[in-house]
């Protein structure tokens, strides 16, 4: 059976930068994922990121990505399984993975679980008609493989993804019909707002998409209004032509995988929903998994490379890398991250944590 | 509604709004200066780090950025470093009843200069027309353009945007 000090599950931005942290410190770490690739979510983010320059703000994420890589490669303590899938974690602490079609298993010293979110569903008529998308596989089709989804888009979800994959998708050539948003004012950041308002995409709030329209495939949709229970208000209905819906309405952790550790777990809707529970180090109760990223508190891929370099240090650190210096560099970003969480824009992070820590 | 409210529901700023950012009208004379249009407090800074000269200063990570006009000198480094697109540069001393608005643009074609094309306000909807004065596009600027528009001066608020047909 294969071993390694730090076994960290997922290649995105908080997995990648877990590796980093922990190889850095002196730890050797076994990456896997399932991509062909590494980089998660982070492939497709052609937008450049917020925050401050210590979090590479102001660079593109395609370009963030490529340091990553970068680094990870010329880095001799990460070991990269791509194409590699994590199949179960076993209650004496075996990893059970397939790699290449072969079945495998491995053991880590500690784990690191950075296996990020899935989309969210929406309910509405037709809503399994061909043409109708998750954002993710839109920025997939467009900025990974420069395929447009489809001519005419009708975007559902005005949070910073739904902005920011119309603004993506105006970029590609494809016209946004509108955004429609249940909730009475628009959730992404404002700038998003704008910057899709000015190429003349309306975003409508308290509007829902009641059906999809086509047989073969998606030919138009039905938009009402919404009253403050976000019932449909019966009368308000109006067809619009697309062949494209584009949901964006919010990301689920995909903890799973995390479960299977048996660390408490908890229903917590602010952080996106089932989340382990941490601290904040980001360790679970199940002592000596980790966790960072998406996985247990939907956030920006900024929140998730701080959360990686706390995982990837913390977990070094319960290795024996218990070095003054190594245990500075993870307490600034703890502050680090605090401090990006401290705002009006952070709020729903904090209370969700606040119920984290307030006991059951 | 209050202004802050339409920003919330629409993406749209409001004329108040934009006006509560402009510098007196000593400042306004005297040449180039930015106008931040980030309005809503959000964890970010690249306008600060991006600022040769310091005029541009933020309480902390969560803040709304402030310019000091005193040190702006309408270098706009800080267009093309905006995560947010939202600093636009405005020179109201070109004369003849026009306006310079040198805004970031990521869409193709790139317009080149001398061009004339539609200027678009904060909806999308043509407002009048713009000359292409000066268009600013090298690695630097790392596909964020930063475009100068010619505008009627009476398009201070509105003109945000082109289109090129």
């Amino acid at each position: 059976m294969k071993f390694s000090d730090i076994v960290v599950i997922g290649g995105g931005p908080a997995g990648m930068s877990a590796a980093l942290a922990a190889a850095d410190a002196g730890v050797r770490v076994t990456m896997m994922d399932r991509g062909q690739v590494l980089g998660g979510q982070l492939i497709k983010q052609t937008h450049r990121f917020f925050g401050s320059e210590r979090e590479r703000a102001g660079t593109r994420g395609i370009e963030i990505v490529k340091i990553l890589r970068q680094q990870i490669a010329e880095n001799k303590n990460i070991e990269v399984l791509k194409n590699t899938e994590c199949l179960g974690i076993y209650s004496d602490g075996v990893i059970s993975y397939e790699t290449d079609g072969k079945y495998g298993l491995m053991t880590g010293e500690k784990v690191i679980i950075a296996t990020g979110a899935a989309e969210k569903m929406l309910q509405f008529e037709n809503n399994d008609l061909p043409g109708v998308y998750g954002a993710g596989a839109v920025q997939t089709l467009m900025n990974v493989y420069g395929i447009q989804p489809g001519q005419k888009v009708l975007m559902i979800g005005a949070g910073n993804i739904g902005l920011i994959v119309s603004y993506q998708l105006m970029q590609a050539g494809v016209q946004v019909a509108a955004i429609v948003e249940a909730m009475p004012k628009i959730g992404g950041y404002k700038v998003h707002a704008s910057k899709v308002a000015r190429m003349g995409v309306p975003i409508l709030t308290r509007k829902t998409c009641k059906a999809a329209l086509g047989t073969d495939h998606v030919t138009g949709a039905v938009l009402a209004d919404m009253d403050e229970h976000f019932q449909i208000i019966p009368g308000t209905e109006e067809e619009i032509e697309v062949d494209t819906i584009c949901l964006a309405v919010g990301l689920a952790p995909l903890s799973e995988l995390v479960s299977q550790t048996r660390c408490k777990m908890r229903y917590i809707p602010q952080l996106g929903g089932f989340v382990p529970e941490r601290d904040e180090n980001l360790e679970l109760t199940a002592k000596g998994y980790y966790v960072a990223g998406d996985v247990s508190c939907i956030e920006e891929a900024t929140a998730a490379m701080i959360e990686g370099s706390i995982a990837g240090l913390s977990a070094a650190i319960a290795t024996g890398m218990n070095h003054p210096e190594i245990i500075g560099k993870r307490d600034e970003w703890i502050k680090q991250l605090e401090n990006l969480r401290s705002g009006k824009t952070g709020a729903k992070i904090r209370s969700g944590f606040a119920v984290m820590n307030g006991g059951k | 509604m209050e202004s802050y409210e339409i920003l919330e529901s629409t993406g749209v700023a409001t004329r108040d709004m934009f006006e509560n950012l402009l510098p007196s009208s000593e400042r306004r004379a005297k040449g180039p200066y930015i106008v931040m249009e980030c309005y809503e407090e959000i964890p970010c800074n690249p306008c600060v780090t991006s600022c040769k000269f310091g005029a541009v200063q933020m309480e902390e990570l969560n803040k709304c950025p402030h310019v000091d006009y005193e040190k702006c000198v309408g270098c706009a480094n800080c267009v093309s470093h905006c995560p947010g697109l939202a600093c636009f540069m405005i020179n109201e001393t070109v004369g003849d009843g026009k306006i310079d608005i040198t805004f970031p643009y990521e869409l193709k074609p790139v317009p080149a200069k001398g061009d004339i094309v539609n200027a678009l306000d904060r909806k999308g909807a043509v407002v009048g027309k713009a000359e292409i004065v000066r268009v600013l596009s090298g690695p630097r600027m790392d596909h964020t353009n930063v475009i100068t528009m010619r505008v009627d001066k009476e398009l201070i608020y509105d003109a945000r945007n082109i289109s090129l047909e």
